[in-house]
């Protein structure tokens, strides 16, 4: 019987989990597994950072529904995948991190570059694994793809340590796995679908509340075809987004602290919230003793702990939100060939005069150049048809109300940590994965510098994403808090002119443009999005501009503030 | 309103599962009062019993997030009504010839015993349930205890009556 090395056993078992892509960076414990890559036909791209491989495997799972991958080595290089670990796991994104670890009989000695990543990423991970057997890596390597991949998704973390990488295992080993304590539940409970159609058939103003758990089920077929039988208004969360095509007369947009003014009213109006694949956090509620205080709700979500987590919920259904949401469907087509289409054109009504009434705003027609304009123009000029990556603060919310999203995956961001640097490296993953889409990241000045080196990653693997930056040379959105809650004392979010980013982008051997004017908005992004390198557009956009609508943290969603 | 809750968790029998699990307590906000660990007849499942003290809301969110460790089989609550509990403690007393005899007469009203013998100590093992230990605890103080362990509590439900 062959021998192969534990290195080796575990690029066989990637490949065997349909594994393209591995992003990562290595590191003395690590050199078995990147010799055993070294002969393998398995695509590794070269990060520069140990974050970027973290976000760019993110990015790659967000865009193509599979589990991404990364590698880094032990001790430094296990802790900086841990904002991206955390980020995966805030917003449910199925990836594999793996790290090495120092050799068995060195653990507890604090061994050059050791760290205990196992116990460091206990809570940011769906669940770890320290290999201590070579026998048991290709079952370990199975659990952790099936954990990470199904249920409700996430990161799962597998630690090598190098003389199980370098330890000989039967090759024909045959891998089974039982996972006795993980039976994630699919399909709805029947007695609760049964209750929750009827509630809807009843209801007077109902609204769906989609999150990213529609997404990934793939159920956004399902919920269109739903909300338009039903006649539903839609609401989205920020991961929602692209889950129902905004372009649609029955979507709202986004609700919360930076959501639409028509999503928050309807949230207050309405009698019933049919939330799916959501976690009603605080960024939609705001203050939760005042929200959507005339709703009954009903919850749909994969995982139990999320119902009545933070809203009282009437009517818990647990379950796939694609499974679910055909059932409800299938049993509320019957209940109107029964009784009669119900009837809710008073509320849709309503519904349509607060959009009419109460649009999203910004200074459209002023001479200066206004983030919000250069969001609509990309929106307008890539036929909103790219796969929009952001970073996090002012050019995440501007970016989540002006650029329409219409399909599922076409929206790349940081919804439940807020990790800034997060854009350009899963715009790296995005592109990696999607290589026939246009992949933008729509950043600010202050997030895409902390993680700008992914830039020499982009040009040499020949990933060419483009990175539009609303450079404002503030920390946009703390500044924006300073201005309304601080007395303008702008503490340290100055950063203006901390870098010339088109000299920064030509020393990468990006191309880089700078625009400073509105009539030139247009042309120089037609012309990034032409050449077919990845390129950075310095936009310097009003510096002082805010993002409105907003309820100020703590606040009930009605009460919103906007510009004049 | 905060209350004691008794848990009993059936957990696979891994490395790193009784980390994983008080960590989520403390992270949570959980303060463990009790905790007792130890295989089960099944050498592959080990049964960790918790004492936590907490509001019934949160009680059940955290039990929801102790389900979504994937080493978790099965997580019962117990109803203190209708269940068996213990705790051992072993307490090393002050006791000289002029006080021995009085404390072999309490720790024979308490059922407890004497498991070690010296010149001017005893050691008294007692198991019970949390109020006849405090019970015996309370009886010993005044002659001075030396040292005191106590496991955390095991529970069982008792058998059907039907």
């Amino acid at each position: 019987m062959g021998k192969i090395t534990g290195a080796q056993m575990l690029i066989r078992c990637l490949k065997a989990e349909g594994v393209e892509v591995i992003f990562g960076f290595p590191g003395g414990v690590v050199i078995p597994i990147y010799d055993a890559l070294f002969d393998s036909d398995l695509r590794h791209i070269l990060v520069r950072h140990e974050q970027g491989a973290a976000h760019a495997a993110d990015g790659y799972a967000r865009v193509t529904g599979k589990t991404g991958v990364c590698l880094a080595t032990s001790g430094p290089g296990a802790t900086n995948l841990i904002t991206g670990i955390a980020n995966a796991y805030m917003d449910s994104i199925p990836i594999v991190a793996i790290t090495g670890q120092v050799a068995t009989h060195l653990i507890g000695t604090d061994a050059f570059q050791e760290a205990d990543i196992t116990g460091i990423t206990a809570p940011i991970t769906k669940h770890n694994y320290l290999i201590k057997d070579i026998k048991e890596l290709p079952e370990i390597i199975k659990e952790a793809f099936c954990i990470a991949s199904t249920g409700r998704p996430g990161p799962v973390l597998i630690d090598i340590p190098v003389d199980i990488s370098k330890a000989l295992i039967d090759e024909n080993i045959k891998a089974g796995y039982d996972l006795k304590g993980y039976k994630p539940t699919y399909k709805g409970n029947p007695k609760q679908i049964i209750q929750a159609v009827k509630k809807i058939y009843e209801s007077k103003k109902p609204v769906i509340f989609a999150g990213g758990g529609i997404i990934s089920s793939g159920a956004s077929e399902a919920l269109a075809k739903f909300a338009r039988d039903a006649q539903i208004p839609v609401i989205t969360s920020l991961m929602g987004k692209g889950s129902f095509p905004e372009t649609d007369v029955l979507s709202l947009g986004m609700a919360g602290m930076h959501g639409t003014k028509y999503a928050n009213l309807t949230f207050t109006q309405a009698d019933l919230i049919i939330g799916i694949g959501v976690r009603f956090d605080d960024r939609i509620t705001g203050k939760l003793s005042e929200f959507a205080r005339n709703a009954e709700v009903i919850h749909v979500d994969i995982d139990p702990a999320e119902i009545s987590k933070n809203v009282r919920v009437d009517i818990p259904i647990v379950g796939d939100a694609k499974s679910v949401l055909i059932d409800i469907a299938s049993r509320y087509e019957s209940m109107v060939k029964e009784k009669g289409a119900a009837v809710k054109k008073d509320w849709i009504k309503t519904v349509m005069d607060l959009k009419k009434t109460c649009p999203l705003k910004y200074g459209r027609e002023s001479e200066s150049l206004k983030p919000a304009y250069i969001v609509e123009k990309i929106y307008e000029l890539t036929q909103g048809d790219a796969i929009i990556c952001t970073e996090v603060g002012q050019n995440q919310m501007w970016t989540a109300q002006y650029y329409r999203f219409t399909k599922p995956r076409t929206l790349v961001t940081s919804g439940g940590l807020g990790a800034m640097g997060f854009g350009l490296p899963a715009a790296i993953g995005a592109k990696t994965g999607c290589p026939d889409k246009m992949v933008i990241d729509i950043a600010g000045d202050g997030s895409i510098q902390m993680n700008v080196q992914e830039l020499a990653t982009a040009v040499i693997n020949k990933i060419p994403v483009k990175i539009m930056i609303l450079n404002n040379g503030y920390l946009g959105m703390v500044r924006q808090w300073q201005e309304f809650f601080w007395n303008k004392r702008y503490s340290h979010t100055n950063i203006h002119e901390s870098v010339d980013f088109v000299k920064l982008a030509e020393a990468y051997g990006a191309r880089g443009f700078r625009v400073k004017d509105k009539k030139d908005v247009e042309d120089t992004i037609k012309k990034a999005l032409e050449i077919d390198n990845v390129v950075m557009v310095d936009f310097w956009v009003e510096r002082e501009e805010n993002v409105y609508p907003m309820v100020p943290a703590g606040s009930p969603i009605s009460e919103m503030f906007d510009c004049d | 309103m905060s209350a004691n809750h008794i848990i009993s968790v059936l957990v696979e029998n891994k490395a790193g599962v009784l980390a994983k699990i008080s960590g989520l307590f403390s992270r949570r906000g959980f303060n463990i009062e009790s905790l007792a660990v130890g295989p089960t007849d099944d050498e592959s499942t080990s049964r960790i019993t918790l004492v936590v003290k907490a509001e019934t809301h949160s009680m059940e969110q955290v039990v929801k997030q102790l389900y979504k460790l994937i080493n978790v089989l099965k997580i019962q609550e117990l109803d203190p009504a209708n269940i068996v509990e213990r705790e051992l403690v072993l307490v090393k007393v002050n006791a000289d010839s002029s006080t021995r005899a009085e404390i072999l007469e309490i720790a024979n009203i308490f059922r407890a015993n004497i498991v070690d013998v010296a010149k001017k100590s005893l050691v008294i093992e007692i198991t019970g349930t949390s109020r006849k230990i405090s019970g015996i605890e309370e009886m010993l103080k005044s002659y001075g205890i030396l040292e005191l362990v106590r496991t955390g509590k095991v529970a069982i439900n008792r058998g059907s009556k039907q």
